[in-house]
């Protein structure tokens, strides 16, 4: 019969309370490291959640056409650029496998309401949009046909807008605001939607394309920013922008060594780079913290060697009496790994807490994963077992007559 | 009452020891024979150098000899490997140091206990024998006490508790009143010899004081890493009452 591992354990425990302070300080290498690979995970998971859940908010299967073409070599020719104009958001409602249509013109304006003033963005669009994006309101309405139209001076308003234009609390709906001098009257508020990695999708004004044109930019009343287009399945997604290109190009009248003047983006290629890319993110923030858990093994290794070093007597004596080597490597190997675990499992408490105080410090997205705390479980163990089986090894190859002579 | 035909528990013959230290060879031992019969209680004298902590290691399966074989009842020692020598530590033999060798940090309970616990005791019946072989060596009431709080003479009767707490064949003891006073020496002295009369276990001291060997009925002397003197070189067991 050998020694019971309970038995065992409760050496290694007694070896590690023998030396409180020396333990701790070993552990602390861990806790940090650990601590680390958590709230990195978590930020990089975090961020990469609330992308994938804003792009899918705006929807999956939408694409936008925009002006302007794609940096292309240079020596290519590409044309003088055709705008994107009134009469391709129609062309393109007409194709196959759309469901709906919405033009953007986009302008800065300055906002007043009593003495409020506020730079912000205004968007000019069809009623089709408030569908195509999502818009939920919070009160009120989004403009209709009639409006549109009319080419009324109609404006709903996003949370940010809101917020620096009125005071707290107080129902926009009904009021009138001035957009560079010009009287709107507020008939929706939007409900919060948040910032997509820095940028505040929320700091914005709704207003009829038309009223955009006419009243407020003076652009042609033709030429419009974007085209957003919902596609009726994610799987007709590459035909209807193949369509669209194929329209567009022969609208432009582009001859085939010309590239395209206009681009299009696909929301759900857009997926697959935020997800491959923030997913790359993670990893790199996983391994640049994992190296710290790794500087944490080496600090275990480095306090094992000491330890057996220290102990050699210890280690004869025991030997004397009974231990072998077996018994000997499986203690200092376990006083390893309940130091790496003890660690790890502090590191994690402690990376939760990080991963919450960075949070609401910050407001940037957070997401800690099961899987993060296994990995750093696992990883934590794995190092304890690695950088303590070195030391343990050295500690079970003593002769037990030598160890006991040693001074 | 001869018993020369039964084999002896502990029979060397020819052992060498060579240490490489450094470079130049040092011949501890050059030809050890040495029979030691079951129940037999004897002193190695010798002056210091003279190889005798070498030969108790060898004896106590905690090193191997460079030549020429031990056998403990009738087995060959080196045809054991590392742990079958730990299982042989553990059960058959017991050691007691010059300077004691207790775990520091741990109670003298916990002490006397660890030969148990690698015996694969559990807690509650390694306490029980532990605190019995405390009894045996007057020491129960310090059980809970650490070696920082006990005397010499004391720390040393814990480390032979320690030693005999597994019932050995073979109590090993190497100089065990080296660090002590007179008063204690005689005192571990008696001790020894009451657990040789009262668990008839087999008892070799090293000693080079001549009344500390007295208490032996057997001395054997050692000199340059041989044995030059030995009262009972056949090992044939002889009782107290007959020496
Ligand atoms: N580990 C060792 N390495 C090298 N030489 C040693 C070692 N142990 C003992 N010796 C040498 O072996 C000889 C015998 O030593 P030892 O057995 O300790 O003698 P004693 O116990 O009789 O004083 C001495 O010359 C000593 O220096
Ligand atoms: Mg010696």
């Amino acid at each position: 019969m050998t020694i019971r591992p309970t038995v065992l354990a409760g050496f290694a425990i007694q070896a590690l309370q023998a030396n409180k302070m020396r333990s701790f300080l070993t552990m602390l290498g861990v806790i940090i490291g650990v601590g680390a690979v958590i709230v990195m995970m978590a930020i990089g998971q975090g961020t990469q959640n609330q992308v994938l859940s804003r792009i899918n908010q705006l929807g999956a299967n939408r694409l936008t056409v925009m002006a302007g073409a794609q940096g292309g070599p240079p020596g290519r020719t590409t044309s003088a650029g055709n705008p994107l104009t009134l009469s391709d958001v129609e062309d393109i409602s007409q194709l196959s496998f759309v469901k709906a249509v919405a033009p953007t013109v986009r302008g800065s304006v300055v906002a007043t309401q009593g003495n409020h003033t506020w730079n912000t963005g205004i968007t000019g669009t069809t009623p089709e949009m408030a569908d195509i994006s999502s818009l939920v309101l919070q009160s009120g309405r989004f403009f209709n046909q009639a409006d549109l139209k009319a080419a009324s001076p109609v404006a709903v308003l996003g949370q940010t807008a809101y917020e620096n234009l009125f005071s707290y609390g107080v129902d926009p709906v009904g009021s009138q605001i001035r957009l560079q001098g010009i009287s709107f009257r507020v008939i929706g508020l939007l409900r919060p939607v948040g910032a997509t990695a820095g940028s505040d999708q929320d700091d914005v004004i709704y207003i009829p394309v038309t009223t955009a044109q006419i009243r407020l930019l003076g652009t042609s009343n033709q030429l419009v920013n974007a085209i957003t287009v919902e596609v009726q399945d994610q799987a007709y997604m590459d035909r209807v922008q193949a369509d669209i290109t194929s329209l567009l190009r022969k609208k432009h009248r582009l001859t085939e060594a010309q590239e395209d003047d206009f681009r299009i983006m696909n929301n759900a290629q857009i997926q697959e780079q935020v997800e491959s890319v923030t997913g790359t993110l993670t990893l790199f923030l996983a391994a640049v913290a994992g190296i710290s858990l790794v500087v944490g093994g080496i600090g275990i290794m480095n306090i094992m060697l000491v330890s057996v070093t220290e102990r050699t007597r210890e280690i004869g004596v025991r030997m004397a009496i009974g231990a072998s080597k077996r018994d000997i490597l499986a203690q200092f190997l376990l006083e390893a790994v309940l130091m790496s675990l003890g660690g790890s499992l502090i590191g994690i408490l402690l990376g939760m807490v990080a991963t919450e105080v960075f949070a609401m410090v910050t407001t940037w997205p957070v997401a800690i994963s099961l899987s993060s705390v296994l990995l750093a479980v696992g990883t934590a163990s794995i190092i304890g077992i690695f950088f303590g089986f070195y030391p343990a090894r050295h500690a079970a190859n003593l002769n037990p007559a030598q160890a006991l002579s040693y001074e | 009452m001869s018993t020369v035909d039964q084999v002896p528990l502990i029979q060397c013959r020819g052992i060498t020891k060579v240490y490489p230290l450094s470079g130049v060879e040092v011949h501890a031992l050059r030809g050890v024979d040495l029979n030691i019969a079951q129940g037999e209680m004897v002193a190695i004298m010798g002056a210091s150098g003279s190889g005798k902590s070498t030969l108790m290691n060898i004896l106590g399966c905690m090193d191997r000899q460079t030549g020429g074989s031990y056998l403990l009842e009738g087995i060959d020692v080196s045809t054991l490997d590392d742990s079958q020598l730990a299982t042989l530590r553990n059960r058959k033999l017991g050691f007691v140091f010059q300077r004691y060798n207790l775990l520091a940090r741990s109670t003298a309970l916990h002490n006397v206990e660890l030969p148990l616990f690698y015996a694969g005791f559990s807690p509650a019946e390694a306490k029980k024998e532990a605190l019995l072989a405390l009894e045996q060596v007057g020491l129960r009431d310090l059980a809970g006490h650490r070696p920082n709080q006990m005397s010499g003479g004391q720390q040393q009767r814990v480390a032979i508790a320690r030693a005999v707490v597994n019932h050995p064949l073979v109590l090993l003891a190497d100089e065990p009143t080296g660090a002590l006073d007179t008063v204690s020496s005689v005192e571990i002295m008696q001790l020894f010899q009451r657990m040789h009369n009262e668990r008839g276990v087999t008892v070799i001291i090293v000693t080079h004081e001549p009344n500390i060997a007295d208490f032996c009925p057997r001395k054997v002397v050692m000199r340059d890493g041989v044995v030059v003197s030995d009262d009972n070189p056949s090992g044939s067991h002889r009782t107290m009452e007959e020496a």
